[in-house]
């Protein structure tokens, strides 16, 4: 069964319509690629599983309708979002930030902790440090930590390698290709990357001016001419 | 030399009620970036409320404390039901909203309790002797009323800092989209600010009416403008700033009055426009004030 199914998911920005009856799926403890070129919609279609943009279609976590839901409640639900441009608190130290990923949970934070501290050693030291002052990188992995924090059913990842070093890219993903089969953790991350997201999932759709141009299995969309042209350069 | 002490001591305990107001418009500034006009006159309001309680039959800290919870859910009523229609809009249809709130709720209190004066406190809430410090005479009321506004900041220092709702308090202020991707109902966090900003105000508003009695509906009005003074001068973000911005702004004042005795300048009557060249003068000279930081923005 599906964990998160989208279908026929519309959205727009005022007046301009962005996504385009958009539908698809998460299964249980998956790892889907969304891909597609600059406004193509993949941000969009993220935010409007959280809520953050007006929608409309059918949006089921589960066995519930979350479409139209507050982004509050859908975090509720076990939804955790890494935004673009990582959504951290710059202000705040790295240790509330990381209290903050694991607001909705009434207790149960050191046993989170110690958990997302196996996959982030380096948090340890860094608690009181300003949480703006990290490197890119850094950041980034303290999102992915934050939304760790909230142990969540799945976790929604927007352009994580942006800006970054290959070699930060990598560990990043590594991480998170960790956390899926480990935990069972389900994924649904947005990429320019193509290469990088289609090795690290299982399947994969593309985007195209708001709508689902192609999907398939991220191995058979790694093969596919026209993806291989447009996205991965070859 | 004594009797500077003296003026700056007097000064203090003025100060610190406009501390205790630009407390109030701080913490409503930080979480939504608008200058809340009507915080004066919510205070008078909530006094008229305190007043209400002892005629009938109520003690005097019993309706302090009473009225300050008040104040509280009122704050946060006033912030769901009148501020959260406009909460998304641009900043100045909020800041003329507070106008409004200014206008209606002065006409409020003086409709309700009309525009007579009251003795307001019955007695004296502190004592009224004073304690002799090398010649400088201290009143244990300008003690009392420093201490509560310290014991105030104390409080909220531990709230904000120390405990869950206080950090999602400043993540909402910070970032409202990451607050609310993480579960934080940022929409009950600004009416928590409005709830903490009116009780506050109450504090103010009683310790106006128990340092300069009787109580008077437009009794707020220049501590207002005062507590603006403050809040800038502390840098509008910051409630330490706030603080330290009050009680400079009252030792200031007191002392160009003091000084007035020997030029006879009537300088008694420039008290708000000393307080709005306060403003100013920050405004130009340093807009982050004290302890804020200048807001720089990408365009």
């Amino acid at each position: 069964m599906a964990l998160l199914e989208l279908d026929g998911v519309d959205a727009r920005y005022g007046r301009v319509q962005v996504l385009h009856g958009v539908s698809l799926s998460v299964a249980d403890e998956e790892v889907v690629a969304v891909l597609g070129g600059n406004g193509a919609g993949k941000t969009t279609t993220l935010r409007a599983i959280s809520g953050l943009v007006a929608q409309s279609g059918e949006i089921r976590f589960g066995d519930q309708r979350i479409g139209g839901s507050a982004p509050e409640r859908v975090a509720r639900l076990g939804i955790a979002h890494v935004p673009e441009g990582r959504g951290i608190f710059g202000e705040l130290s790295v240790r509330d930030n990381l209290r903050l990923g694991a607001y909705l949970r009434r207790k149960g934070f050191a046993e989170s902790y110690e958990r997302v501290r196996g996959y982030f050693p380096w948090l340890e030291q860094r608690g009181e440090q300003q949480a703006g002052t990290l490197s890119g990188g850094e950041q980034q992995m303290l999102a992915l930590a934050r939304a760790l924090m909230a142990r969540p059913r799945l976790l929604l990842l927007d352009e994580p390698s942006l800006g970054l070093a290959p070699i930060v890219v990598r560990e990043l993903f590594r991480i998170v290709g960790e956390l899926n089969e480990r935990e069972g953790l389900a994924v649904l991350v947005v990429e320019q990357n193509a290469k990088l997201a289609l090795r690290s999932s299982s399947r994969a759709y593309v985007l195209e001016t708001g709508r689902v141009a192609i999907e398939g299995p991220s191995g058979e969309l790694a093969e596919n001419e026209s993806v291989r042209k447009a996205y991965l350069g070859y | 030399m004594t009797e500077f002490a003296q003026q700056v001591v007097a000064g203090l305990a003025s100060g610190s009620i406009y501390a205790t107001l630009a407390l109030a418009i701080v913490i409503i500034y930080r979480s939504t970036g608008v200058v809340n006009f009507a915080q004066g006159e919510l205070a008078t309001f909530t006094t008229f409320i305190a007043w209400t309680l002892v005629e009938h039959g109520v003690g005097y800290w019993g309706a302090f404390a009473l009225t300050v919870l008040i104040a509280f859910g009122g704050g946060v009523a006033l912030e769901r039901v009148v501020v959260r229609p406009v909460e998304r809009g641009p900043v100045l249809t909020v800041v003329i909203l507070t106008i409004g709130l200014f206008i209606m709720l002065g006409g409020l209190s003086n409709w309700i309790w009309k525009a007579e004066v009251r003795s307001f406190p019955p007695n004296r809430p502190f004592p009224t002797s004073t304690w002799d410090l090398g010649g400088v005479a201290i009143s244990k009321q300008d003690v009392g009323i420093l201490g509560v506004t310290l014991g105030l900041v104390l409080l909220l220092y531990l709230l904000f800092q120390h405990t869950k709702i206080g950090l999602a308090l400043r993540a909402a202020a910070l970032n409202p989209a990451a607050s609310r991707l993480v579960g934080v109902r940022v929409g009950w966090m600004l009416a928590l600010g409005w709830g903490l900003a009116a009780a506050i105000g109450a504090v103010a508003g009683l310790f106006t009416a128990a340092a300069s009695p009787p109580l008077d509906p437009n009794m707020m009005r220049p501590i207002l403008i005062y507590a603006f003074a403050a809040a800038v001068l502390g840098g509008l973000e910051s409630p330490v700033g706030a603080i330290i911005g009050g009680l400079t702004v009252g030792v200031l004042l007191n002392l160009v009055v003091t000084y007035d005795s020997h030029v006879h300048l009537e300088l008694d009557r420039l008290r708000l426009p000393i307080a709005f060249l306060v403003i100013l003068t920050v405004l130009l000279v340093r807009p982050g004030g004290l302890l804020g930081r200048v807001a720089v923005r990408r365009v």
